[in-house]
């Protein structure tokens, strides 16, 4: 090699090295750019831990109330997270919830924990450590606790424990509540008002395949079906359509999308457009659609055709045009010229050198493309629904804005997840089979 | 019969039968799109046929009231700009640290050069995992623990951008010739140094290319996430949208904003693509007709 060229190499080598220092340098730069930007420092101040520990706690496990009115009459129940729909009938009360003769309650909490709760409405928590007496009253609530544990907050108005494994004892002049966590999704299959509900698997099993039937008028089946469908606490129902709605306006936007950009998509390639000028129109169109973005298609949409899925999947369908049209004329651009020269060599029109030459070479490129965003779709039509108000989407957002049902929410995301996972298998499954054989 | 009149029936036996099946396809699919739409619409608030009237009523509001105010635009959609901005920086920022994560992950789940190929199955499915979630779920969660602002949506999009990305990356890494890496083994290098000496330079053009694609859908993704909560353009918009009519100037220029900004970075990524995996602009070999 001789002086010149090895120095240009050497000077090459320099700029390659300067390069690959160079970007991982700038990157660095502005990643720390952004972390000022954003404030992360401050990030730790404004997180609500209490709020991340209540999510996951509340993700796979959920809360009994015991709960006495010490205003009116003193009435005892207990429920599932307070709702009125699961409140249990006192003879199906929890077995740790122990009924005593003056009317109030024995319950029993973990680690050797129990609050009793007198019918006249005093309170007795036992603790390992000792035994603490608290009173409500008409103007607020009476206790004597000399040197109170940390876990007690004591005020005259108010008096709270946090006990072991997320239970809790409050004590106001209106109410008395204990609270006791549960391993598991409560309710999930039936709730408190069907007769299922207090039976276990093998019971259920039985009632399945036995000829006695609970309900004169159906199949015990048909039965344990319809109560697990008209859920009153998680609403099976409704949350299979949502999911089927947010499953179809992916499959109408992609699929309505992939037969509208094919046609027009041979007027923006190169080679079948007839003239530059159509081409540029037709392109310049397929970039506005994709650049006005499904949010903003999604906004106008609703105003004039209102919330639901026929607006979501419009919008799906205006931007996916825009990739598809693109997509599908570069695809066009690339195909071998050979099989139209030689349809043409017989004399065949247009039209069907399109059908039988171009076509074909095609076809597995614009199928595994369509494949590919109607599974990236189902996950688009989520948002989009929690936007226009359709589908699991919606139901996503209302259900972490009442911030309370997490267990509703970690179902939501289950089935979500699990519906894309299916819907990526499917498509890569339909594609093997379609391309290969 | 002769053999060739045999064949031939066979032939054609076999060509209808694969047209009645093509055609039958075509129906199931017909059906499904005509009965899917119908549907759709009976589930809808506002009827198709009802609503396609007013499609451009909004549009046109918008815009002739942004015409007569058009004045007011320039000023309005400066004032938008820092909005702009933190949705660009969280597009960029969760490309950047989801490459970094698709990058290293992809590595780890490719077979022939994981460091632990028991692990790549593991690898693998965390990475459908993380590309199965959507981004508005991570996004909802995180608003609710960190509070609302830009971080929880950058998260979002990184989280999902790993298992977009790792996807992409691990496919263009299993093309990559292995002699650099056997080559730098043989001289001892340890695994860092084998995949950063021969392995990246052979990827970096694709890998960066992904990147790009990817950096132009954040933009999106963070402008809708924007309008769920979680700042930005898209929060913007969408105080804008709720004054209504008087007001409509300061939506129309934040419309106006937000498509020349994904616009532009989709011309732009589309020619930086173009030129990293084929060299030079332009020089896409194309058949003529």
């Amino acid at each position: 090699m001789s002086m010149p060229e090895l120095a240009a190499a050497h000077g090459a080598m320099g700029r390659r090295r300067l390069i690959s220092l160079a970007v991982p340098g700038l990157m660095l730069a502005y990643l720390l750019y952004v972390a000022l930007a954003f404030d992360l420092a401050g990030l730790a101040g404004r997180a609500r831990w209490d709020n991340g520990r209540l999510l996951l706690q509340d993700f796979w496990s959920y809360k009994i109330h015991v709960t006495r009115d010490n205003r009116a009459g003193g009435a005892i129940s207990a429920s599932v997270e307070g709702m009125r729909n699961a409140t249990f009938t006192p003879e199906r009360e929890p077995e740790w919830i122990n009924p005593r003769a003056d009317g109030g309650r024995e319950i029993a909490l973990p680690q050797d924990h129990a609050v009793t709760l007198a019918g006249e409405g005093a309170v007795t928590l036992t603790t390992p450590e000792g035994r603490y007496e608290i009173r409500p009253t008409a103007t607020g609530i009476e206790v004597e606790i000399p040197d109170p544990p940390e876990n007690f907050s004591i005020s005259d108005k108010l008096f709270a424990a946090d006990l072991p494994e997320g239970a809790r004892l409050t004590v106001t002049r209106s109410r008395t509540e204990i609270f006791r966590r549960q391993t598991g999704w409560e309710l999930f299959f039936f709730d408190l008002s069907s007769p299922f509900s207090a039976m276990s698997w093998s019971e259920l099993a039985r009632h399945a395949l036995s000829a006695d039937r609970i309900r004169p008028e159906q199949s015990n089946i048909a039965a344990m079906a319809q109560d697990f469908w008209a859920n009153s606490v998680w609403h099976h129902g409704d949350v299979a359509w949502a999911m089927f709605e947010t499953v179809l306006m992916a499959f109408l936007g992609t699929f309505g999308a992939g037969l509208i950009s094919l046609p027009i998509a041979f007027m923006a390639a190169q080679n079948f457009a007839p003239s530059r000028g159509l081409r540029q129109v037709f392109r310049r169109f397929f970039d506005f659609l994709r650049g006005v973005d499904a949010l903003i298609w999604t906004i106008v949409l609703s105003r004039a055709f209102g919330p639901g899925p026929m607006t979501g999947s419009l919008a799906i369908l205006l931007t996916e045009t825009g990739t598809f049209g693109k997509l599908f004329s570069e695809a066009l651009e690339n195909i071998d010229e050979k099989p139209v020269e030689g349809l043409r060599s017989t004399g065949a029109g247009s039209l069907s050198r399109a059908r039988w030459a171009v076509i074909p070479q095609v076809a597995p490129v614009i199928l595994s493309q369509l494949l590919y965003y109607l599974e990236s779709n189902t996950r688009s039509a989520t948002i989009i629904g929690a936007i226009t108000g359709g589908g699991i989407g919606l139901m996503l957002v209302q259900a972490m804005q009442t911030q309370k049902d997490w267990e509703h929410v970690t179902y939501y995301i289950v089935l979500i997840v699990l519906t894309v996972i299916f819907m990526d298998w499917l498509s890569g499954r339909i594609r093997a089979r379609l391309i290969k054989g | 019969m002769t053999d060739a009149s045999e064949i031939a029936a066979a032939y054609r036996a076999q060509l209808a039968r694969r047209r009645s099946y093509g055609a039958l396809l075509w129906g199931i699919f017909a059906l499904l799109m005509i009965s899917g739409f119908r549907l759709a619409n009976e589930r809808n608030a506002g009827g198709f046929l009802d609503g396609l009237p007013h499609v451009l009523d909004y549009p046109q509001e918008l815009v002739t009231e942004a015409i007569q105010k058009v004045a007011n635009l320039p000023g309005l959609m400066w004032a938008a700009v820092p909005a702009l901005v933190e949705t660009l920086n969280i597009a960029a920022f969760s490309t950047i640290l989801g490459a970094i994560g698709g990058g290293i992950v992809a590595l780890l789940a490719t077979r022939g050069l994981a460091p632990w190929p028991r692990l790549v199955p593991v690898f693998r499915r965390l990475l459908d995992i993380s590309r199965a979630i959507p981004e508005l779920v991570i996004a909802l969660v995180l608003i609710f623990v960190l509070g609302g602002g830009p971080v929880p949506a950058a998260l979002a999009i990184a989280f999902h951008t790993v298992g977009a990305l790792g996807k992409l990356f691990s496919e263009v890494v299993e093309n990559a010739s292995l002699k650099p890496v056997e080559g730098l083994e043989s001289v001892g290098a340890n695994w860092v140094q084998r995949i950063w000496l021969g392995i990246l330079p052979q990827v970096a053009p694709n890998w960066a290319s992904y990147a790009m694609l990817r950096f132009e859908i954040n933009i999106r993704a963070s402008a809708i996430l924007g309008f769920v909560g979680a700042g930005g353009i898209g929060y913007e918009l969408r105080n804008a949208i709720s004054w209504g009519q008087g007001r409509y100037d300061a939506a129309a220029a934040i419309f106006l904003l937000l498509f020349a900004t994904i616009f532009l970075f989709d011309q732009l990524t589309s020619i930086a693509r173009d030129r990293l995996t084929h060299g030079q602009p332009g020089s896409r070999a194309g058949g003529q007709i």
